[in-house]
This record gives structure tokens, sequence and C-alpha cells, in this order.
């Protein structure tokens, strides 16, 4: 429905009062600029932080031990302990509710100074001794060559794959890596693929991709480790709740090594899915809170509005008075309010929209380049965000128009044309 | 055409109670040329503007065409006065942001009429009142009489029976004043009945019926053989003051 005499005379209406309409747009176009902003930055923070950790699985929990804080069975506490291959044996055996189950040792790392030789160069990296199932909890695609296999694990196999990060220190840029050799803490070990984590979940606080990891019962038996297990990590079967899980393996494994079934700091575990729900929990907080915020702010600019209008319609009751007296309708006159107020909300608003997309258009380009370690990502609104905003805008607009149109049409014909204005 | 019994009407204001109109019988038929006359506060605007709809009365029954006017919804009253009838205002009563032609518009728009056949129809009524040239000049450049000539022609542009005039002599000359009645007059011939307030008793000696109030009553109705000895009257009047 084009009508030409509405519109004329909305931008009339509004250019009499160009300042004030101003103004009053500016509060609408603040509230939806608030909220397209925040909103798009709570989600560049989720998709960051996600982006982190959404390829891991979300159904893990992760092991290892901590010195007794309870004497039982005969031991002091503060006894120090590890689990052995034994266990892992056992729960593969025992406990059907585990999918996958990968044990870990932790060699030398970063920390304790130059571990891996090959001719010339040295670097200090994280030697891990890890089994083929790790890579489908936490995700690891080779760039070169493979990942570790279960032959590498059944005939102990001195191969090593390393992460990106190690494979720039210790081999020239036009060195093929794969194949080569790297004296790793003494031993030499054949390099049969560089890898990149997809994940930023990480056990030992240093970089991934400084990571060396080398097949598990290599690690046991050529640093003379026996049968220490130093951490591992386990997903659930489909339909069972890893919490479950992990409540179920700290029991078990309390009682393997006569710990006290009270002893809260023995086993060190955690499980994606508790920090998942925190995640969950705190990303829809953010967007709760922006909602609250951007709506506060919008209704602050719809109040605005709705005076505005009314300060209008105060000044032309004499004019509606008119129109009344020739015939229109009180349908007419708050049709025209309303469509009035609609038009500012709608306009100033969609302003708001662009520059707020805009605004996060640019952070998003300069955010682009930051690479693998930002936390704040792909700052963006979904497009069911902008239509709700829009949809809020209308509907507000509608709100605003008609307080003032309702007060318009009460004040009686002969009224309004006597009405001398202010 | 018009037929109103007993009419009583007042205005309260907090605990005051003004008793305006105090009983009315009047009776006016079609094609009728009347005007209202009567002192400040003798009711004559309040009658004219129940008459036009734009106010309600509190008592009596008030029939226009036929048809009994009482409590009925805005939006009917609305379109009654779009159909029935047609207003010319002491202030004009422009809106002061669109031009003449379609300030003479504006009725038919709220009978949707289209933007083009309506202009076409203002400029029609404009031309009969000698505006053609001003068609385009808003209300602030026109003169006072060209002002309600405009108001005239957007009055009789919805084709009405009645057009009601509220001192609409009142803001201008005298000599304009008479530009104004000669066209009150034409449009009375055309068959409208004119109804029209106004406290000069020349304007209302241009008249064919008039009716002076006093105190929310009627005091005397004038028809139109009597006019010569009432003018007599009141010229006497004037001696006397």
């Amino acid at each position: 429905m084009f009508d030409l005499d509405l519109w004329k005379e909305i931008l009339s209406a509004l250019k009499k009062n160009r300042m004030r309409s101003f103004m009053t747009a500016f509060g609408v176009f603040w509230g939806i600029f608030m909220l397209i902003v925040m909103s798009g930055a709570g989600r560049a923070l989720e998709n960051g932080i996600m982006d982190g950790i959404k390829a891991f699985a979300t159904n893990s929990a992760f092991f290892w031990t901590e010195p007794t804080s309870k004497p039982y069975e005969g031991f002091q506490r503060g006894r120090r302990w590890n689990y052995k291959n034994k266990d892992i044996e056992y729960i593969r055996e025992n406990v059907k509710e585990v999918e996958y189950l990968s044990p870990k040792l932790f060699g030398p790392n970063t920390n304790s100074g130059d571990n891996t030789i090959r001719g010339k160069k040295t670097g200090a990296f994280n030697i891990t001794g890890d089994y083929p199932d790790f890579y489908k909890i936490d995700p690891w695609t080779p760039i070169k060559g493979r990942l570790i296999n279960e032959i590498d694990i059944l005939h102990k196999r001195k191969v090593c794959i390393i992460g990106e990060r190690v494979a720039e220190v210790m081999f020239g840029k036009d060195e093929e890596p794969i194949g080569e050799y790297l004296k790793i803490n003494g031993v030499y070990f054949q390099v049969v693929g560089v890898v990149h984590p997809e994940t930023r979940m990480n056990f030992n606080g240093n970089r991934k991709t400084e990571s060396i990891m080398i097949p598990f019962s290599t690690m046991q038996q050529t640093y003379n480790m026996g049968d220490v297990v130093h951490f591992f990590a386990v997903t659930s079967v489909p339909g069972v709740k890893v919490s479950q899980l992990e409540a179920r393996l700290k029991e078990l494994l309390k009682e393997r090594h006569h710990v006290a079934p009270d002893d809260v700091q023995a086993i060190g575990s955690f499980n994606i899915e508790v920090e998942w729900v925190k995640y969950m929990g705190l990303f829809s907080g953010i967007q709760i809170l922006t909602w609250i915020v951007g709506i506060g702010t919008l209704l602050a600019g719809v109040i605005g509005v709705s005076n505005i209008m009314l300060v209008i319609i105060k000044e032309r009751t004499q004019e509606i008075g008119i129109q009344r007296a020739i015939g229109a309708t009180p349908g007419n006159v708050i049709m025209h309010i309303v469509a009035e107020s609609v038009f500012l909300t709608v306009i100033a608003g969609y302003i708001g929209l662009s520059l707020g997309i805009g605004l996060l258009e640019l952070a998003g380009m300069a955010l682009g380049t930051g690479g693998d370690e930002v936390f704040f990502r792909r700052p963006e609104v979904s497009f069911q965000m902008a239509v709700a905003a829009l949809a809020v805008l209308v509907i507000s607009g509608i709100i605003a128009g008609l307080v003032p149109a309702k007060r318009a049409v009460s004040i009686k014909p002969i009224d309004a044309l006597r009405d001398e204005g202010i | 055409m018009i037929n109103i019994i007993n009419i009583h009407k007042s205005y309260v204001m907090g605990s005051n109670s003004l008793h305006v109109l105090k009983g009315i019988d009047l009776e006016i038929k079609q094609g009728e040329f009347v005007s209202i006359m009567g002192s400040s506060g003798s009711g004559k605007s309040t009658l004219l503007n129940i008459l036009g709809i734009l106010d309600n009365y509190d008592e009596g029954a008030y029939y226009l065409n036929g048809k009994l006017i009482k409590n009925i919804s805005e939006k009917q009253a609305a379109r009654l006065r779009n159909e029935l009838v047609g207003f010319v205002f002491q202030s004009f009563n422009l809106i002061s942001f669109k031009n003449a032609m379609e300030n003479v518009a504006l009725p038919l728009y709220y009978q949707g009429v289209g933007r083009k056949k309506r202009n076409i129809i203002a400029m029609e009524y404009l031309d009969k009142m000698g505006l053609r040239p001003w068609a385009e000049h808003m209300p602030n450049e026109l003169s006072g009489g060209q002002k309600q000539r405009v108001a005239i022609a957007r009055s009789l542009i919805s084709k009405p029976k009645i057009i009601f005039a509220d001192e609409p002599t009142g803001a201008l000359d005298s000599h304009t004043s008479y530009e104004v009645m000669e066209i009150l007059k034409e449009i009375n011939t055309d068959g409208i009945t004119v109804i029209l307030v106004t406290h000069e008793h020349d304007i209302a000696a241009m008249t064919q019926k008039i009716i002076r109030l006093k105190d929310g009553r009627v005091a005397e109705t004038i028809k139109n053989g009597d006019l010569m000895q009432w003018k007599h009257q009141y010229m006497k009047e004037l001696e006397t003051a």
C-alpha cells in the first residue's frame, strides 16, 4: 500500500522538526547498533573458543594421578602413585561404556632443555607417547605422511610424528622431513608424519605445534618406564553420559590402587562435557545479556520516538481536527501516526543495523589475519538475529505510535479544531 | 433535512456545569439559507457544531436527513461529515503544508478517490472560485478572501447537502465578506442548504431566515419577508444605544 499523501505528510512532519527527529531516531539507531555490535562480539568470542574445542570429542574424559590425601589400607597420606598397563587392559575388557581409550606418557618437554638433535640443529619439544585412538579424541591432521598406527604400537617401532613448528626448527625449508631421523632424548626415531592440531585443547600447557609424538609402547620400553601410564583419555559410547563414566572409572581406579573411596584429590580428572556445558552457559549468558542491554537501549529509543510523536501530535491537534471535520476517520488518523512512527523507527533502526553489521565486517577483516591463537573470531550476526531485530523495530514502532495516536483520536474533533496551538 | 427537538447541551468543567443549550427546537428544510445569530455565549457555535456532528448533545433528538444522530461512533460520524456536510470556518483551517489544490482535494482522499482524479476535480472547483492560477500556492501565500474561497471549494468538493459556516466572514474585511457571501448565495441557489453562524447583522440580512439565540434558547425566527422590518428595528436599536 503506497500512499503518496501519507508519505508526503510524514516527511514534511519530520522535516519540520529536523533536529528533534534526528535526536529521537538516534536513540533507536543506537539501541539497534549496540544490540548488533554486542551480539556480534559475543558471537566472535563464542566462535573463537568453539573453534578451539569443537573438533574435540565432547564425550571425552581425562585422568591423571595426584598424591593421595587420605591414609587408607595401611598407606599413609601423600603417597605418589601411577596407573599401570593392567588398569588400561582391565578397563578395556570390563567397562562396556568405554568407546575409545588412549593412554599417554609424558616425556621431556620444552621446559627441560634441548631434547631433540638432528645434525647441528637442536630443539626443546614436548615428547609424548600416544595410542592411535588418541586422534579420535583430540584430532590431528597429517600435513605430510601419516599418524601413529596400531602396527607402530605392536612392533614398538621407533617412529615419530612431529608438529609443524618442530618441522620448521629441525628441517630446512627445502628438506623433506618424512623418512629422516631425529635423535630424541638420545634415541633415533624416524619421522613418519608432520601434523597439525585441530583443537587448542592442551594437556601440558605448551604449544601443540611443538609436539613430538612417538608410539606409547615404544616410549615405555625405550625410556625404561616399565608399565607406568601417566594419563589416559576415554570417550563414552553413544547414549552414556561421560560424567557417569568418569565417576564409575574413578571408583574402579581407587579400588585397584588402594585409594580411600572418599579421597577427592588422588585422581585428577576432567570431562569435556562439563566444560562444554560451562561454555554453553557462558555463551547463552553473553547473548542474554546482549539482548537485555540492547533491548533496554532500544526501549529508551522507542520511548523517545513515542515522546516526539506525542509532541508532534500536540502541535498538530488542530490539523487533525480539520482532517476529522472533513471526513478522516479515527482509523485514518491512527494509521497515519503509526505509519510515521514505524517509518522513523525502521529507518533509524535500519541505519543502525547496517552500520553495526558494517563495523562487524571490518572487525572481522582485521581479526581474520590473526592466526590460530586469536580467541576472538568472525564477529557476525545471524540472519535470524537481523530479522528478529527488524521485527522488534517494527513492533516497537507500532507501539510507539499507538500511544500518541490513541490520544489524538481521544480528543473530540471540535476540541481539536478549537485548539489554538501552543 | 434538519430536525432538532429539545436539544440540551452542558459543558462540564470540573465541578462546574455550564448549561449552554436549554432546549432548542429547530427545523431546516432542504435548500434553505439560514443564519444563526446571537450574542457571545448564546450557544450559536455549539448549536452549529452539534448540527455538523462535530460535537455531541446531552438530551433531545437530532435527525439529519431523517436519520437519528445520537451516540454514533466516531467512524460513522466521520463518514457522515464526509458525505453529507461541508465546513467553512472563520480561521479557514487550511492545512499549512499542502497547496490550495491539495487542500481542496483532501475530502476526496478520505473517500478513497485516486490522486490524479481528485486533483482534477479539485482544479474544477478552484476554477469555479476563480482561483485556478493559485492552485499551486501554499495557504500562507494567499489572501484572506482567497483562503476562504479555497476552504469553500474544499467544503463543496464532496458534493455535500449542507454547508456549515462558522463566522465565515469573521476574519475578512467587508468587501471580501460580501464576495464570500455572494459565493455562498450561489451555492444555495444550486440547492445546497447553507447554515451560517454570524454576529454581523448585515451578513445575516443576506440570508433567507435568521434564527436568533438568546441564553441557549431560540429567541425569535425571522423569515425572509420580515427582513426589511427587522432591519428597521435593528437600526433603531443602534440609534438608542
